[in-house]
């Protein structure tokens, strides 16, 4: 049995606001089915107990004091955009107009 | 005088600083080397030849001191630098030039390190072979028709071609160690949180870890020290000073290991090691034995499941990392007539701006983290990564460091694992677990297999990066450094 369908490829694609092709979704299926197969041997291990670890280093909440630094000027931060108005990121429209 | 590019980083130093030679010499031999060797190696994606030549004028002006004054360096084109084009090797971010230094390029000139320029890798650290980085591949100096390693291939070539003496990596699950081994050059990941991320393009943020790459043991220790240590601008960042490596790189070339106990991973003996790998490894841990190590076989059970644990959780973070190149901020942005919508342009900037192997993990990220499949898949691995840490505690209690193979396989030809994306993976089997502990690791070369380098890798307890550096350095002493063919 396959881990991954060609349909599923495609909607988390979508998700993931990824264009794909139709050839990519040939091939990628293929080629995601393969490793989510070898990936899904972590379902081996008897964990039930044990607790998850996202990070290495047994830090929380680091806090800092509040005082003011030097920081970007706004035509610095905006010196990389595809495009921009008035000191902001312009974008396309977000809205459908018909709505 | 000799020439400078075949130098170690300290003995360049030591000559600028008895004004033996100067830093711009020093930089222009490099810049010379660059432009006779690149169009064959393809190491550099971005040279800044003015740049450099400005940093090194002040290191003679003697506004910059300190052990690696004037020293050029390579820096993988996944860090931030000012100015200066940095694009993580991919579409997406062609042309961008970031408008502030990653903190460990900032130290980097504070030290008086003259970069020479940016480094090719994998498309944001997503590889083993270079062959994924969106402006061609980069070639093995040891042999042309060879990959290089990856990510960090680039930095990795350079040291390896003598573009640079230094170079800067990024390891996630052996992005430093895999290219340092397959080039014959010295690659470390320091302990996650020993050296700040922040200015590092982000791929799995719980695992990325930028570190030194050099040709010699002491020359890493040296670039270790320089960018290493507590960074208020990375959270994750320990704050503790970066045990004395440098120290530790001396005592270890004195070549004695007496009282020094390491351990052999039982776990890593079948998988798939190239007999010329293993052969090269078996010598070196019998001439560790000879300089009083004690070796003995431990058992780290879970580190089996490392590899699938690690393809479960770095594709989930990078799924979510790599949300923020949405054609808005930086870089590209595609589609953009006016009709179409800002769903639409996001979609089709980020098919046109990701390559085949990003696009790959960004869907198995977001499979894995995705409802009904998340306890399965992200959950599951992350309690492999608990029992994975608890197999390295558990060693650490019996011996000082465990040792393997850095890689199972050499450098392998252009477009053999390509095909097949899994079998690109098995090149870090051996360098994934330490990244899901976060401790230490570093890559020492150990021999040659087929007349390729092979790499030794000696892995060591959290904030314990002295003792790697000892064992590698007592192991450079007693089977000596590798000197790759004339290009």
């Amino acid at each position: 049995m396959s881990a991954i369908s060609r349909e599923e490829v495609a909607h988390l694609a979508r998700l993931s606001r990824l264009a794909v092709t139709e050839e990519e979704l040939d091939r990628f299926a293929g080629q995601l089915d393969v490793i989510l197969q070898s990936v899904a041997r972590v379902g081996e291990v008897t964990a039930e107990d044990i607790p998850p670890t996202s990070h290495s280093v047994p830090l929380t909440n680091v806090y800092r004091d509040d005082v003011v630094q030097p920081c970007l000027t706004p035509d610095e931060v905006l010196a990389g955009a595809p495009d921009q108005a008035e000191g902001r990121f312009r974008v396309p429209r977000i809205l459908d107009e018909e709505e | 005088m000799s020439d400078v590019t075949r130098m170690t980083a300290s003995e360049i130093a030591g000559l600028i600083k008895n004004g033996e030679v100067s830093a711009v010499e020093v930089t222009t031999a490099h810049l010379d080397r660059i432009a006779t060797v690149d169009e064959r190696v393809h190491a550099f994606l971005h040279v800044d030849r003015e740049g450099a030549l400005r940093a090194a004028e002040a290191v003679d002006r003697g506004e910059k001191s300190g052990p690696l004054a004037g020293v050029p360096i390579a820096v993988k084109d996944v860090m931030a630098t000012k100015g200066v084009p940095t694009t993580a090797a991919s579409k997406i971010l062609e042309g961008w030039r970031p408008p502030y230094d990653a903190t460990i390029v900032e130290r980097l000139r504070d030290a008086g390190t003259v970069m020479l320029g940016k480094t090719n890798m994998d498309e944001f650290a997503m590889g083993s072979s270079t062959e994924y980085s969106a402006y061609g591949p980069t070639s093995n100096p040891w042999d042309l028709g060879r990959i290089p390693g990856g990510s960090g291939g680039g930095s990795a070539a350079a040291l390896a071609a003598y573009e640079a003496p230094l170079a800067i990596g990024t390891d996630t699950g052996g992005s430093i160690r895999q290219p340092g081994a397959v080039t014959g050059t010295v690659g470390a990941k320091p302990t996650y949180g020993g050296t700040s991320r922040y200015g590092l393009i982000a791929f799995s943020s719980s695992l990325d870890t930028p570190g030194p790459c050099a040709r010699t043991v002491a020359d890493a220790a040296l670039l270790h020290a320089a960018i290493g240590g507590h960074d208020v601008r990375d959270s994750t960042s320990i704050p503790q000073p970066v045990p004395d490596v440098v120290a530790a790189a001396r005592l270890g070339a004195d070549g004695d290991l007496s009282g020094v106990k390491l351990g052999l991973v039982k776990e890593f003996a079948g998988d798939g090691t190239e007999p010329g790998v293993r052969a090269a490894f078996q010598e070196s841990v019998e001439a560790l034995v000879k300089l009083g190590a004690e070796v003995v076989e431990v058992s780290c059970p879970h580190f089996t499941y490392a590899l699938p644990a690690y393809y479960l959780i770095a594709p989930s973070e990078c799924s979510s990392n790599l949300a923020r190149f949405d054609g808005v901020r930086y870089g590209l942005r595609a589609g953009d007539d006016g009709a179409r919508s800002l769903e639409e342009v996001m979609s089709l900037t980020r098919e046109a701006g990701f390559g085949p192997e990003v696009k790959r993990r960004i869907i198995i990220g977001a499979y894995a983290l995705s409802s009904g499949y998340y306890d399965a898949y992200y959950g599951q691995a992350q309690k492999v990564r608990t029992l994975i840490t608890r197999d390295f505690q558990a060693a650490f209690e019996r011996v000082d460091a465990l040792i393997s193979p850095t890689t199972p396989f050499v450098a392998f030809p252009f477009g053999s694992r390509t095909a097949d994306p899994y079998q690109m993976y098995l090149a870090d089997l051996f360098t994934i677990p330490t990244n899901l502990y976060g401790g230490p690791a570093i890559s020492v070369p150990c021999g040659t297999s087929e007349g390729l380098p092979v790499g030794f890798q000696v892995m060591a307890p959290t904030m314990g990066d002295d003792r790697m550096y000892r064992v590698a350095a007592a192991l450079e002493s007693a089977v000596g450094t590798l000197t790759p063919p004339e290009l």
